[in-house]
């Protein structure tokens, strides 16, 4: 009996050199920033404030900061798939050999769905969503922070693979046979196997928390109506998580247990149904395109209108229009994979279901066209994004139409063509989107607002590049480019590969914009404080408290009794300017004491997946009784909340109101 | 702010206050395991009978599943149809749409796929790959 | 002025409906929340309803579930299932009036059923295993041992819960968070007996109707 299971030297792929390099980078930067918190003596502060935090804003930025770091290396991958097919035409080899090749667009696949575009997401509900409710935390603080640990754990997992062993070289949704036993293997379908289904149960549970919190705890007077559009996008999307994800866990679960029990669920002996994984999948994979790009919407109704000075156009419409969409969005599922061999009835409806969602898309697009049209537009960054996002996106959406079409998806099924739709939607949507949430809600988490010569020169870079890299796709998807090619013998393809490149170095430019602006705003951060609490004049209730908020979020419980709650109050407050100000009394306030449940879970989590990988059975015992044993103490915790007195929110109250009046 | 106002928790019977014509919660539970009793024998014994027409056996036990579910909800889990447990019975619904999408979508989608590839039904796509 | 002292201004008389009352007490969000997480798991199951469904003829050649299945055990299963279903309910009317002895003994009754429950179909997998109807031998089978072996690990998890639930109860009392979870574990049993139907019906009743 093996103590270690499938692990030992040879895991470690020492004759990669490009592999290598990567490893040694990744281990210098995590000692350059273990040192420097060492250095910098922060690790206690780290531990209490951050780590074991189980505050919604500061969860909210470190799945932020997730996404951000993870778009990195998700970005590295992109390089290196444009880089090698811009040189591995006729008879050059480029430099990626093809079972390296397999691995980096798998990795890039599953990094930048699940762990970049999803954390980003999920981070800016974490910290927008309660306090545009005017709650003081989310339904269940602790799970928060389970569910936050859970998504790094499997992004840890990921980047393992990296170093011990290889990741899956069947691309990011894994289709059997090829990622069955027989076909692969190695352990790299295990890692991807194990970092979903760890990241998954988080956001499953995330989910969970989000529909509670913004079905149960809205300020009084919120009616439903009342909420802002992010909520609402963001009510959609977590109801897609509720009901998406536990197939996502059911589907990894067989086939997980292909591989390790032998079962038949997807093999070609006993019987097993290949095609059926594909469906379970993107019974799963449709929701989460629109558990990505509802919150985006979100945003930019958001940005909209408070930088047009107006109301949202067609509130009403835009709810209706998310929550059509959450519902269409669960049934159109085959359009994924219309060329599997369905008759003509079944494309037909997935079809024609696929091409409805375009309405009440498009409904959302003249939306945001009305609310700017007549209001004085200030054109900031995050406005740069979302006016970026609607040219974008319509022309994403319309390849997407005309994919809709199941004759035309013949021709265009597993070609570059599809590779340019599906990055003009998830770039030109959710990137964009997540990047003007991420400019607009910055100075209310950090307390100074970034640096907008850099944020301009940032979006400019992406939008350019975008376009450079990816409209040459589009030609060569109609030359008859399949996706995923190591090497191709057509020479007239290489002019636009070399193009296409070319964009993606545009678009470096724009990451390392975004680097220097992250950094510059921080050095001039006294510049560019923020003191009132209202940079953008907004309109709802986030900008009613200090930023960065306290824990508490409001010193008192928010009333609402409209729309635009905050712009409502502005207006009150003019109104009413001359009165004497009442003086008011703080009453203490409950908090949910942090916990280090998360991140001790987390940690066993880790365990268990990376023991189960490398099939080191008794350490995955190990992992399942430390978590549950941590689970177990948790649920015997006597005290779960402290109170914060009421002289210290008076005292911040104060500092604040001084702040504004100043 | 009073508890009334909210509406009920899932699980959570109305209170005895509110409604004093409401029958005990014991004979509730009760009334319930009495009907799903019933309910579960009469399938057992569709299952084995020869007095109905055998194509008609597998909608009779679905219709008698379905209704042994609602029984469940109604008499164990107190779901009512009054204004205090919409956001309960929306969230039922939702699953139950779900639900229903993925289970019919599924078998759909695989049974013509199967049919239009004129295989026997289940029979495997490696089959298909041979030739 | 100042804007953000003005957000509470507004007088209560405008809060009429369900809707505006403000967060929900502690009682509601947790069985809320733990409502939603119930519908989640039951999508999950309607997954693996739905894999067994389509692979339910695919045997391989091995046995079909006619020659395995056997009524008579599925119906003893069935009534422990149903019956502590039925005690799990009387617990919670003894939690909710705060009988400690009652809430001891609908949760032994409860445990006892369940554990036999979840023996006989143990029983059930070993007998399959040993005349070669295992996971391994066809799709149908691994589909079979999925789906009821998933409801079978809920079952087990809910009688782990339910003594952790007793100790909870023996040292914090009827404390209001001991409340809600035993509201919270009374869903749950609910809820898998709830899937059961499901599968008596699918699997093992028109699995052996012809």
């Amino acid at each position: 009996m093996n103590l270690l299971g499938k692990l030992d030297w040879d895991a470690i792929p020492l004759h990669q050199p490009i592999i290598m390099g990567a490893t040694a980078f990744m281990v210098l930067v995590v000692v350059a920033v273990l040192g420097f918190i060492t250095a910098k003596g922060a690790w206690l502060y780290l531990w209490r404030e951050w780590l074991t935090s189980v505050d919604h804003k500061r969860i909210g930025a470190m799945y932020c900061i997730l996404a951000l770091v993870m778009m990195l290396r998700g970005f590295s991958d992109a390089i290196m798939i444009r880089a090698q097919q811009a040189l591995a035409a006729g008879g050059a080899e480029g430099y990626l050999p093809p079972e390296h090749f397999n691995q980096i667009f798998s990795a890039h696949g599953t990094i930048m769905i699940l762990f970049m575009a999803m954390p980003f997401v999920v981070g800016l509900m974490n910290f927008a969503v309660p306090l545009q409710l005017g709650v003081r935390d989310v339904a269940f603080p602790t799970l928060n922070s389970v569910s936050f640990w859970l998504t790094a754990s499997g992004a840890l997992l990921i980047n393992i693979s990296l170093a011990v062993g290889e990741f899956s070289k069947a691309g990011w949704w894994g289709y059997p046979p090829l990622s069955e036993l027989q076909y692969s293997p190695g352990v790299g379908v295990d890692y991807y196997l194990w970092s979903l289904q760890i990241s998954g149960i988080g956001t499953l549970l995330a989910g969970i928390n989000f529909v509670t919190t913004i079905l149960k705890m809205r300020a009084p007077g919120m009616s439903y109506m009342r909420m802002p559009v992010f909520c609402w996008t963001a009510l959609a999307a977590n109801l897609l998580i509720v009901a998406a994800f536990p197939v996502l866990t059911a589907t990894l679960a067989m086939l997980s247990l292909d591989r390790y029990l032998g079962f038949h669920f997807f093999t070609l002996e006993g019987q097993g149904n290949q095609m059926l994984y594909s469906n379970l999948f993107w019974v799963w994979g449709h929701p989460e395109v629109y558990i990505l790009i509802l919150p985006a919407f979100g945003v930019f109704s958001e940005v909209m209108a408070t930088f047009s000075g107006k109301p949202l156009f067609g509130y009403r419409s835009m709810v209706a229009a998310t929550m059509t969409i959450c519902i269409l969005s669960f049934l159109v599922w085959l359009h994924h994979f219309f060329t599997m061999g369905a008759s003509a009835n079944v494309n037909g409806f997935f079809g024609v279901m696929s091409m409805i969602i375009a309405l009440p898309t498009g409904a959302k697009v003249f939306n945001w066209l009305f609310t700017m049209y007549g209001g004085r537009v200030r054109f900031s960054v995050p406005v740069l994004w979302s006016i970026g996002f609607m040219v974008t996106f319509v022309i994403g959406g319309m390849t997407g139409v005309l994919m809709a079409v199941p004759p035309a998806d013949f021709q265009l099924h597993n070609s570059v063509f599809l590779v340019a739709h599906f990055h003009n939607v998830a770039i030109g949507g959710v990137v964009f989107g997540v990047m003007a949430g991420y400019n607009y809600w910055f100075p209310k988490a950090f307390g100074f607002k970034l640096d907008e010569r850099w944020g301009k020169a940032s979006f400019w870079c992406w939008f350019v590049g975008f376009y450079v890299a990816f409209m040459p796709l589009y030609l060569l998807g109609l030359m008859g480019m399949t996706r995923r090619m190591q090497h191709y013998d057509n020479l007239s393809w290489q002019p636009w590969l070399i193009v296409a490149a070319f964009g993606t170095a545009i678009i470096l430019v724009g990451v390392v914009c975004q680097v220097v602006q992250l950094v510059v705003s921080t050095r001039n951060r006294e510049k560019l404080r923020d003191v009132t609490g209202d940079p953008w004049n907004g309109r709802t209730l986030e900008w009613a408290t200090a930023s960065p908020p306290p824990a508490w979020n409001f010193a008192y419980q928010p009333k609402v009794a409209g729309l635009d709650a905050f712009w409502n109050s502005k207006s009150r407050a003019q109104a009413t300017k001359d009165e004497p100000m009442p003086t008011r009394k703080y009453e203490p306030v409950e908090m949910p004491k942090n916990s280090a449940t998360g991140f001790v879970t987390a940690f066993f989590a880790v365990v268990i997946g990376f023991a189960l990988i490398w099939h080191i059975w008794w350490l995955a015992g190990v992992g399942v009784f430390g978590a549950f044993m941590t689970l177990l103490a948790f649920s015997f915790r006597r005290y779960s909340e402290i109170e914060v007195p009421a002289e210290e929110i008076a005292r911040f109250e104060r500092a604040h109101q001084a702040g504004v009046a100043a | 702010m009073t508890e009334a106002r909210h509406e009920r928790a899932p699980g959570d019977r109305p209170s005895r206050e509110m409604d004093a014509s409401a029958p005990s919660e014991f004979l509730v539970y009760t009334i319930g395991l009495f009907v799903a009793v019933l309910l579960t024998a009469t399938s057992f014994w569709a299952a084995n009978t020869s007095l109905i027409w055998p194509g008609g056996v597998a909608l009779g036990l679905a219709v008698l599943a379905i209704a042994q579910m609602g029984i469940h909800l109604v008499f164990f889990l107190h779901i009512t149809s009054g204004p205090e447990s919409t956001n309960n019975v929306l969230a039922l619904a939702f699953g139950v749409l779900i639900v229903f999408v993925v289970v019919a979508g599924t078998m759909w989608i695989v049974a013509d796929m199967n049919g239009n590839m004129m295989m026997p039904s289940g029979a495997p796509m490696s089959m298909r790959m041979q030739h | 002025m100042n804007v953000a002292v003005a957000i509470d201004q507004i007088s209560e008389d405008a809060l009429p409906s369900a809707s505006e009352a403000g967060p929900a007490p502690k009682r509601i969000v947790v069985t809320y929340g733990f409502w939603i997480f119930l519908l989640s798991d039951i999508v999950m199951f309607a997954a693996l309803f739905a894999s067994y469904a389509v692979l339910v003829r695919s045997t391989a050649g091995g046995p079909t579930g006619a020659q395995l299945f056997n009524q008579g055990t599925v119906a003893i299963e069935t009534a422990c299932l149903l019956v502590s279903s039925y005690t799990c309910g009387l617990m919670s009317l003894a939690v909710n009036s705060r009988r400690r002895l009652a809430t001891y003994l609908g949760a032994l009754i409860t445990f006892a059923l369940g554990a036999t429950f979840l023996s006989l179909e143990l029983r059930e997998f070993s007998n399959m295993i040993a005349i070669g109807a295992t996971p391994q031998r066809s799709a149908f089978l691994s589909a079979f041992f999925t789906l009821v072996g998933c409801h079978g690990l809920h079952v087990a998890l809910g009688l782990i819960w339910l003594a952790v639930m007793m100790v909870q109860v023996a040292v914090f009392g009827f404390a209001t968070r001991v409340q809600h979870r035993l509201l919270c574990f009374s869903l749950f049993w609910h809820a898998l007996d709830i899937v059961w139907v499901g599968v008596f019906t699918v699997v093992y009743l028109m699995g052996v109707s012809p």
